[in-house]
């Protein structure tokens, strides 16, 4: 019955591909005007995409320049509060001018600058231009407010409705068997029985929050929140300093005068374990990083086939292709995204877990 | 080019490491079904350190 289903899949998608590959054999390679077309440009609007902007922009017609999508608010502390809508750049394209002073935008950062914008280069390319302190709503963090206010809302519902009765309603039924997940399958086995109700507030705060970025990084709307490392080294310093100020006496100990080996042990192993406490949050922070701009490059990359192979195969293969590999590569980042906060809450409650342990056994 | 070199080495031994925690947690889970659970989430955790320390590279590298 299986085979004969897989076999029967696999003869429709021979009988499906055939034509559209002997169709692309006279398909012309076609440069199509301001189409995205060249490896270039597929490469700078993969990482455009991968780094934060300040407008929401959805979709660029190439043909009118036209950006369909909506400005955010700028907001600047250079010499008092300046707050104005990234309308203003005109998408990098012009200065803004406020309050007699102008800004401008370059790779996504804003430089003080002159009436005329220009910017002071060196060879790297890198601006020397002062910056002001920045403190816009950028996409990201209108990304993290809207998970903020979904989080609110879900777990906000969850908790009204225990007040009716002890089975929770509606959203509620989802929610709870995942928050008695991250209870009883990371937060007791790490922390243990006694000790991990002081520690489930951001336990589970960590593994909700970077759970709904990571599925809003799914979604087209183009938000890659948590492959941004100014964000996960912040997630990440929250365990820092959890687990430095819930530390007891044995951890400290252990760290400072590791009891049961020999003296001069003891000061190699002081640098030693103080290196240690940083690595294990830099971990956290490199891996959380890495993996959702990892994931968020191969979607594009596949998806950006189907413009590298149109020359060989045509516009329908090329694009087919694209489709399946994409499609199946984001079914593996729906797990990847779960399993990422899934990780980085069990590394946390696992960090927290080795400072709060009792060693009544030494 | 150096740093592409690199990033293939890195990728190999990762594929290694990753290979014998996969390897050796199924395994481990064959000749004691009962403790799949365990194994398992022990293998995630190592895999994941093996992955920050991979990705590590990986950035620094670049």
């Amino acid at each position: 019955m299986n085979r004969t289903a897989i076999s029967g899949i696999l003869l429709s998608f021979l009988l499906v591909l055939a034509p559209l590959i002997l169709l692309a054999s006279d398909s012309q390679p076609s440069g199509e005007g301001n189409l995205i077309d060249t490896p270039e440009e597929i490469n700078d609007y993969i990482v455009h995409h991968l780094q934060d902007s300040h407008d929401f922009t959805l979709y660029t017609d190439g043909e009118t320049g036209h950006h369909i999508g909506f400005p955010l608010p700028v907001i600047l502390w250079d010499d008092g509060l300046k707050v104005f809508s990234s309308s203003r750049f005109h998408h990098g394209e012009t200065v803004a001018e406020v309050d007699g002073n102008y800004y401008s935008l370059y790779h996504s950062k804003i430089y003080k600058t002159n009436a005329n914008g220009d910017l002071d280069l060196d060879e790297a390319g890198h601006s020397h231009n002062a910056r002001p302190l920045d403190f816009s709503i950028t996409k990201s963090v209108l990304g993290m407010l809207i998970a903020g206010i979904l989080l609110v809302w879900g777990f906000g519902s969850l908790a009204k409705s225990y007040k009716k009765g002890p089975l929770p309603t509606g959203l509620g039924r989802v929610l709870e068997p995942l928050v008695i997940y991250v209870r009883d399958d990371i937060a007791k086995p790490n922390i243990g029985e006694k000790k991990h109700r002081k520690f489930m507030g951001f336990l589970l705060t960590a593994f909700f929050y970077i759970w709904v970025l990571n599925l809003m990084g799914m979604t087209p709307l183009g938000f890659n929140v948590t492959g941004q490392i100014a964000v996960t080294v912040c997630l990440a310093a929250f365990t820092f300093f959890i687990t430095q100020f819930s530390g007891n006496k044995s951890y400290w100990g252990h760290i400072f005068w590791m009891p049961g080996i020999p003296i001069p042990m003891k000061i190699l192993l002081i640098p030693v374990e103080i290196l240690g406490m940083f690595t294990k949050p830099f971990a956290l922070l490199i891996r959380l990083f890495a993996n959702m701009t990892a994931g968020h490059f191969v979607v594009m990359s596949l998806i950006a086939l189907m413009i590298t192979m149109k020359a060989q195969f045509g516009v329908v293969a090329s694009t087919g292709i694209a489709f399946f590999l994409a499609f199946f590569i984001s079914l593996i980042e729906l797990l990847v995204a779960f399993l990422q906060a899934y990780i980085f809450t069990m590394l946390s409650a696992l960090f927290i877990g080795m400072a709060v342990a009792d060693h009544d056994d030494h | 080019m150096y740093n592409l070199i690199g990033a293939g080495l890195i990728v190999i031994g990762g594929g290694i490491g990753l290979g014998q925690i996969g390897g050796k947690a199924m395994e481990g889970i064959s000749r004691q079904p009962e403790a799949t659970g365990k194994i398992q989430t022990a293998m995630i955790i190592i895999a994941a350190l093996l992955e920050g320390l991979a990705f590590g590279a990986l950035i620094l590298g670049k």
